[in-house]
């Protein structure tokens, strides 16, 4: 088998500051990998140089034996790579339907002078799209809100409805920035089912940053654990959470000084 | 009020959701036809000018109502659209075509000035329009052979095919037949991907390229769509007033525009219209006030201007939807009497948005 993504000695600098350095891992088709790390760690930095925003300044990423790293994110997204974004990025003043409906923008094949004229085959892209978009819709349990706009929407449904856009594009991989900050016990609880039930039912291989350690352990299958931009250690979540260097990295080292007990529970 | 109980997926394709729109649209259409028989001819005249400026503005509302790109020079694309006509029909180009050249030469402009938009964003691509603006103005000035500069262009009668338009009444019917085109075009973009590409553009651009819009093309082809109606506007602004010259195409005349967007309710169609109807109605109403006034206010100079600031910066404060905005609640208001709230159309604060890219 071959991994469906990989990072090759993947650096990015920003003038002196080195956010992720020497990083190579793979992932392999339908697993959920999770990028753990304190704040700062590189994490959201790695998802963008992942999906183009950032052009990496050494080394490489290849998705399906290709390397994408020199392509435009558009290019990326057109490769079948979504993502979400940690301060959900919606399209606001929109519904959610048509929001959802923009995930299905990479597979058009029509033109705007087509569009200007709406002609049967826009029609029946239409028709199509709305059938996907149903699905997901579907999935997510969203019906309720099909037609609200976005900017309306309680914090929650917005997550939702970002994981759904990112869902419509029927990605073959997906990357999910921190899917379960600013959501509730229960919702990270539905957020869970769902990431069990994309990986199984879709067949969506996912990336996931995420703090939520309990939301980790139950997804993934394997944790990738950084820190200031370099690797620290990959296994299960188990072996990662007991690692050495994790718990130096978050609680700080023996040598240090002892560090208050509030701390460590945070 | 009335609820659509929705049973196929092409009920949210079509452009009239129920008979009751259609019922109200073809009653709008028929009083629009009917309506040079029975208004006096100067009137007849106004709605010609408030057809020509609902074109300009639903061109510029592609582009900034929808794509969310700033133009403070969109008086060049009418310009390059007035100027154009004007040259061809001089030469002899048959209407249909010269009108559709018109519409082309002001889309490719549409192309160039939108490059910089590439690059460039909110305050300084407003400047980079701006600029533009004032290269035509001073260009249509300096290219005397073409455009007959400071002392100006006369056009000729009007002829499609074959049919000479020699009264505001046809006139007024070609305008409203090309208003009716370009609303229904954009209306057709609105619903299928590359409209919801743009409104995807305008929200966040960040999010837009990760579901993989390529942002040079849809902001390039926006550009190029809203100058393009923009020139069609134009052409038949150069036929309506016969006369051309470089001072009808100055900064002030882009503002305008912008105020007829905000004053009518920017990011839909109906804000265009509604705002150009305003506009022009306004106008003509203060026109009539000057001589009820007392001199010393009526024969002011900057009367008109001073009255549109107030109602500009009235719009701001107390209606940012514009018109449409207003007519919305108005209607939700009945639809639901007695339960309309007062905070119904009250916007959710959005979140901090604390990581920007680039």
């Amino acid at each position: 088998m071959k991994p469906l993504l990989t990072a090759n000695n993947l650096s990015v600098q920003f003038g002196g500051l080195k956010a992720v350095n020497n990083v190579s891992f793979e992932v392999w088709p339908n697993e959920v990998f999770s990028l753990i790390g304190p704040n700062g760690a590189g994490k959201t930095t790695i998802f963008n140089l992942i999906s183009g925003l950032y052009r990496p300044t050494g080394g490489f990423v290849t998705f399906e034996g290709e390397k994408i790293s020199t392509l435009a994110p558009y290019e990326i997204a057109r490769l079948g790579i979504a993502r979400t974004f940690q301060n959900i990025e919606l399209f606001e003043h929109a519904t959610v339907l048509q929001n959802l409906l923009v995930g299905r923008h990479c597979h058009r094949h029509t033109g705007w002078w087509q569009d200007l004229l709406f002609t049967p085959r826009v029609r029946a892209t239409e028709l199509q799209f709305r059938r996907t978009v149903e699905e997901v819709i579907e999935f997510l349990e969203l019906q309720h809100y099909r037609d609200s706009m976005v900017a309306g929407l309680p914090y929650g449904v917005r997550k939702v409805v970002e994981l759904g856009r990112a869902l419509a594009m029927r990605p073959k991989l997906l990357l999910l920035d921190e899917p379960s900050s600013g959501l509730n016990v229960e919702e990270t609880e539905d957020m869970g089912f769902w990431i069990e039930d994309i990986k199984h039912d879709l067949g969506i291989t996912v990336i996931m940053v995420e703090h939520d350690m309990g939301l980790v352990s139950r997804v993934s299958d394997r944790v990738f654990a950084l820190n200031q931009g370099e690797e620290l250690a990959l296994g299960t979540a188990a072996e990662v959470q007991s690692h050495p260097a994790v718990i130096e990295a978050y609680l700080g080292g023996a040598d240090d000084e002892p560090a208050p007990t509030a701390a460590a529970g945070a | 009020m009335r609820f659509l109980f929705k049973t196929d997926y092409r009920q949210d394709l079509r452009l009239f959701k129920h008979g009751g729109q259609v019922f109200w649209y073809g009653a709008l259409l028929l009083a629009l036809m009917v309506a040079p028989w029975l208004l006096p001819d100067y009137w007849v005249s106004q709605l010609i000018f408030v057809c020509i400026y609902s074109i300009a503005g639903i061109g510029l509302m592609v582009l900034v109502g929808f794509t969310g790109q700033v133009s403070l020079g969109h008086a060049a694309f009418l310009a390059m659209g007035a100027y154009t006509e004007a040259y061809l029909q001089q030469h002899g180009w048959p209407f249909a075509l010269s009108i559709t050249f018109s519409a082309l030469v002001a889309g490719l402009t549409g192309i160039i000035v939108g490059l910089p938009a590439l690059r460039v964003k909110g305050m300084y691509l407003a400047i980079a329009t701006l600029a533009f603006g004032f290269i035509v103005e001073e260009g249509l000035a300096r290219a005397d052979s073409v455009t007959g500069g400071n002392a100006g262009k006369m056009l000729g009668p009007l002829e499609v095919f074959g049919l000479p338009i020699d009264s505001d009444q046809r006139f007024y019917y070609l305008v409203l037949f090309f208003l009716v085109l370009v609303v229904l075009g954009v209306m057709n973009l609105l619903r299928s991907p590359t409209g919801r590409a743009f409104v995807a553009i305008r929200d966040s651009e960040i999010s837009a390229q990760s579901m993989g819009i390529n942002l040079a093309r849809y902001k390039t082809t926006a550009f190029a769509l809203s100058a393009a109606i923009a020139g069609i506007a134009g052409a038949f602004y150069a036929h309506k007033i016969r006369f051309l010259s470089p001072d009808q195409f100055t900064f002030l005349q882009s503002i305008e525009l912008l105020m007829i967007l905000v004053i009518g309710g920017v990011g839909s169609i109906y804000g265009a219209i509604f705002g150009a109807a305003f506009w022009i109605v306004v106008q003509q109403l203060i026109v009539l006030a000057k001589d009820w006034l007392p001199p010393a206010i009526g024969q002011q100079t900057g009367l008109q201007p001073t009255i549109f600031g107030l109602i500009l910066v009235g719009f701001v404060l107390f209606e940012p939807m514009g018109l449409y905005g207003r007519w919305l609640k108005i209607r939700t208001f009945f639809q639901l009497f007695p339960f309309y709230r007062k905070g119904m159309f009250r916007r959710q604060k959005s979140y901090m948005k604390s990581e920007r890219l680039k």
